[in-house]
């Protein structure tokens, strides 16, 4: 945050310090302006207020993963208030769609403000090591008002969050790598009661469903423990797990008192320029994304959701449906065939040997009518395998559609020639014998004549 | 000039030598060395001393660059690569600068060769460099007396002729009052004039490197070195750095000079006082115009400068707690006793004091009474000065109270050594600029001759007409000519304080 060491996961352990984040007498902090510009973009992102001035504080206490035994933080004024974060279906836990309380929520936040991180400690057998790589990287803290009201909410809250970040390119979010991280406050309460219950904070979760899973926990111990007439105190916990518990890290009374005072190393921080700045860079988030593609698309409310859930997937889509006849087709491509071939290949989106274009050009063949349906699953396998163009697979094997009405009148006339029975139970009514027959000239033409001409022809010999 | 009279040079007369190539850069470095052998034993003014490091360094001197071959002090509290950065504390007793601070960098570019790190009080909270926890520094003019604090190594290195000139920091006058105390040149710049970037920090919102010369001209030649903006230091300034020799030799006619009521305080020496009027008429007989000006609220700003001061000064030193550097208690058994042994056994007395009572002025149930209220205060205080200098260039006061005093008469006081900073303090508080300059001395009832300073404080800045009206003042003057009566190899009598 304030001194110029790069950040890289997984680099050796104190490979990338320098006299400022390792608190070396003398050293000086300096402003990171980028994450100055992308606290704020978050803000705007998420409709926070902006502070027309903002400024940094000294947080104190003694910790080895200090190296100055004070955090620079921010406390009176932060650069982001207020502002929310709004949940969508798809953000839930995919079992917990179906039963959404509240559609369309829109978590309040109290503040976004920056601060430096602190060093990673590693509890050895008899000591302890830091690592002071991560002391002093930018870290953003988002404080969301008390009203998120299940663990399932929290996991959208975060997946939706986590979106919104990684739309703005703030972060890539990721939390087993460390670069969203998570302490929840939950409180349990009679139905009837009004005021919160006890604050206890939960921290050491690893991942989305962590903090789910942790929380159904709390709920479920909170509540036992108010049924058996327990008093619940603030309290701070840690989550194992392994052993799928929450375990007692400190009580109130070793709370600190962190003497806050302005750093009188940096200078407050104007936001008017930087506003400007960041305006710029401003993207569309995930809610009116999903509403342009219903809009400019055609595409059904949960696709348009499912495409704009994932940044690089619906960034696929418009590539592929900007140009396309029918982007509907291309959405339903991408959402079926194209996905499940990447699940089975276990690549990413990211790394899809198809290109948008590729794709555009197989479905629009299929809408010309040059190959059908079921030709087309053919080639997009080989597509996905070789990485060849359509075309190119369609000219190499021959797949080519029989649209010829002359050829397809032939072989529906040998067809009703070798097939008296259906033929004289659709001429009695039962118009089922048409698809049988129709299956018979199929297979004639060996899967290459054009299905519609083949109903239309047979139908017509038949009738006359 | 043989060797032996080499010390006794100010830095432009040494500069001269060297640009004609009258002398190397290493002759100058072993005359240097020579009379620090002779005269330290006596004065205590350095911590360490590096000369093969500084001889090294003299071989590739490039005698044509502004300070090129000048050997200069650094107090010990400046990071200078590969030296010890002691701040005279336990704590940091094995510690070496991995890096040179931003001052040292630009000095070391105009081609000075900083050699040794000079005595101070613990992390620069003193007035009498007593706080060492190695030895004091002694006054060169009477060794029973002390040298001022906290930069009085620099100051009684420069007095005695064992540095030709020295860096020290100004947090609440530690540039200033020893200076005045042991009769040389002391001058602090403007907060954000000079990077702060690798001095270790005792109030940050006040820190200031500055130097302490022989001479007027000499402080203007390594401010030109030190000064400007430095992209490591935030609250240092980005704007233009003059020609501080440029105005030397300016006469005075048009300088208005203003003499503050409220410094006319009991409590201030009679022989200083008369000195310091003395000063302010010839002043006048320079063409100056005295006025007489108000800084209202100046009997609050010790209290505010220790209430601010500590507050910083407890987070700063929070980082000294022997997990990554500097000293560690020994077999301690849990992470709490590590801290408070290693706190315990690392600090002095004064650095434990103001620790504790910047930590209490800023917990929670205080901070509004003290350091809220302090920070309004430390705005009213900026007020003053900037209205006083809509009238005047400069004010003149006392630099000290008192001469220089005997070693341990103040150090059972603590109070009384605060409210001996009174002159200076407001100029931090401010963030404005002054120097501290020879006006006379005080004889005491042995015979000793003390140096008395005078005061000059100018606008935020205005570095270069204080520097101009401080040399109009010198240069009419002969007090910086004067040396203290120290004699090579004399044994320290022993006595006992
Ligand atoms: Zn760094």
């Amino acid at each position: 945050m304030f001194c110029g060491c790069r950040v890289e996961f997984g680099a050796a352990p104190n490979s990338h310090t320098c006299p400022t984040c390792l608190g070396l007498p003398g050293a000086l902090p300096v402003m990171n302006h980028e994450a100055l510009r992308l606290t704020v973009l978050t803000g705007l992102m998420l409709g926070c207020d902006i502070a027309p001035l903002s400024k940094f504080d000294r947080k104190s206490y003694f910790y080895p993963d200090m190296p100055k035994n004070y955090q620079i933080s921010q406390y009176d004024l932060p650069l982001c208030a207020n502002g929310s974060v709004p949940l969508h279906d798809l953000a839930y836990p995919k079992d917990a769609q179906k039963k959404i309380a509240t559609p369309e929520k829109e978590v309040p936040l109290v503040r976004i403000h920056l601060e430096e991180d602190v060093a990673k400690s590693f509890h050895l057998e008899n000591n302890t090591a830091i690592d002071f790589n991560r002391a002093g990287t930018p870290l953003m803290e988002i404080v969301s008002q008390p009203e998120i009201n299940s663990p399932e909410e929290a996991f959208a809250f975060l997946t939706a969050l986590k979106q919104i970040l990684i739309y703005g390119a703030v972060s890539d979010a990721d939390m087993e790598k460390g670069q969203l991280r998570c302490d929840c406050n939950i409180s349990v309460r009679p139905a009837a009661q009004q005021e919160l219950g006890a604050k206890i904070e939960i921290k050491n979760m690893n991942s989305i469903s962590a903090v789910r899973r942790a929380l159904t926990y709390e709920v479920e111990r909170q509540t036992e423990a108010l049924a058996r007439g327990e008093k619940l105190e603030q309290e701070t916990r840690g989550w194992d797990d392994g052993a799928g518990k929450t375990f007692l890290m400190r009580t109130k009374e070793s709370a600190h008192d962190y003497r806050y005072f302005a750093e009188p190393d940096l200078v407050p921080v104007k936001t008017e320029s930087l506003l400007e700045e960041v305006r710029a860079r401003l993207p569309e988030l995930p809610r009116a994304k999903r509403a342009r593609f219903v809009e400019q698309y055609g595409v059904s409310v949960y696709d348009a959701a499912v495409l704009a859930h994932d940044l690089a997937l619906a960034a696929f889509f418009e590539a592929a449906a900007k140009g396309a006849r029918k982007p509907k087709s291309v959405a339903n491509w991408i959402l079926n065939d194209l996905q499940s071939a990447l699940a089975g290949a276990g690549r990413a989106i990211g790394d899809c040997p198809i290109s948008p274009a590729a794709l555009d050009e197989l479905v629009n063949l299929i809408e010309s009518g040059k190959i059908s349906g079921k030709q087309a699953k053919e080639v997009f396998s080989e597509m996905f395998a070789s990485g060849k163009s359509a075309a190119a697979i369609v000219s190499e094997k021959g797949i080519e559609q029989l649209n010829d009405p002359t050829e397809i009148e032939t072989l529906c006339e040998q067809v009703i020639a070798a097939n008296p029975k259906p033929v004289a139970d659709f001429r009695g009514g039962n118009s089922a014998s048409l698809n049988f027959l129709k299956g018979q000239v199929l297979k004639l033409s060996k899967g290459k004549a054009n299905p519609a001409l083949v109903g239309e022809i047979l139908e017509r010999q038949l009738k006359t | 000039m043989t060797a032996s009279d080499l010390p006794a040079l100010n830095i432009a007369e040494l500069r001269d030598l060297l640009g004609r190539r009258e002398v190397s850069p290493r002759a100058v470095l072993e005359a240097l060395q020579s009379r620090i052998a002779e005269i330290d034993p006596q004065i205590d003014a350095y911590l360490s001393i590096d000369f093969d490091a500084a001889l090294e360094e003299a071989a590739r001197a490039d005698v044509t660059l502004p300070l090129g071959g000048v050997p200069i002090a650094i107090k010990d509290i400046i990071s200078v690569a590969g030296q010890p950065c002691t701040c005279a504390s336990k704590i940091l007793r094995n510690y070496r600068a991995p890096y040179d601070a931003t001052v040292v960098r630009k000095l070391k570019a105009a081609g000075a060769i900083p050699f040794g790190k000079t005595n101070m009080d613990e992390f620069a909270m003193g007035s009498s460099t007593e706080n060492s926890s190695v030895k004091p520094t002694r006054n060169p003019w009477d060794i029973s007396r002390v040298s001022g604090g906290s930069s009085g190594g620099s100051a009684a290195a420069v007095a005695a002729d064992a540095a030709f000139g020295a860096l020290g920091t100004d947090t609440g006058g530690s540039i200033r009052q020893p200076a005045s105390l042991s009769g040389v040149v002391g001058f602090k710049p403007s907060y954000g004039r000079v990077s702060r970037f690798g001095l270790v920090a005792f109030a940050s919102s006040f820190d200031q490197a500055g130097p302490l010369t022989k001479t007027v001209s000499d402080a203007a030649l390594l401010m030109n070195a030190m000064a400007g903006h430095d992209p490591l230091d935030s609250t240092c300034l980005n704007e233009a750095v003059p020609d501080y020799t440029a105005n030397l030799g300016r006469d005075l006619r048009g300088i208005r000079l203003g003499l503050a009521q409220e410094y006319m305080i009991a409590g201030v020496d009679p022989k200083v006082r008369a000195a310091v009027d003395a000063a302010v008429a010839h002043f006048e007989s320079l063409g100056a115009e005295i006025v007489a000006v108000s800084l209202p609220h100046t009997e609050y700003a010790v209290a505010t400068y220790y209430i601010l001061a500590t507050a910083e000064a407890s987070a700063n030193l929070a980082r000294f707690d022997g997990v990554r550097y500097g000293h560690r208690a020994e077999n301690t058994r849990n992470l709490f006793e590590h801290y408070g042994r290693t706190r315990e056994e690392g600090f002095g007395p004064e650095v434990k004091r103001r620790i504790i009572l910047g930590t209490y002025v800023l917990s929670s149930g205080y901070y509004e009474a003290y350091y809220a209220r302090a920070q309004k205060v430390r705005e009213l205080v900026r007020q003053d000065f900037a209205r006083a200098f809509e009238q005047v260039d400069a004010l003149v006061s006392p630099t000290s109270p008192v001469p220089a005093f005997p070693l341990g008469e103040r150090s059972v006081d603590p109070l009384q050594m605060y409210l001996a900073d009174i002159f200076t303090i407001a100029a931090n508080l401010a963030g404005i600029c002054g120097i501290s300059l020879p006006c006379g001395f005080a004889q005491t009832e042995d015979g000793a001759q003390l140096p008395i300073g005078l005061q000059l404080l100018g606008a935020a800045l205005d570095e270069a007409r204080i520097l101009q009206i401080a040399h109009a003042y010198e240069q009419s003057t002969d007090w910086h000519k004067k040396r203290p009566p120290l004699v090579a190899n004399v044994q320290r009598p022993t006595r006992k304080e």
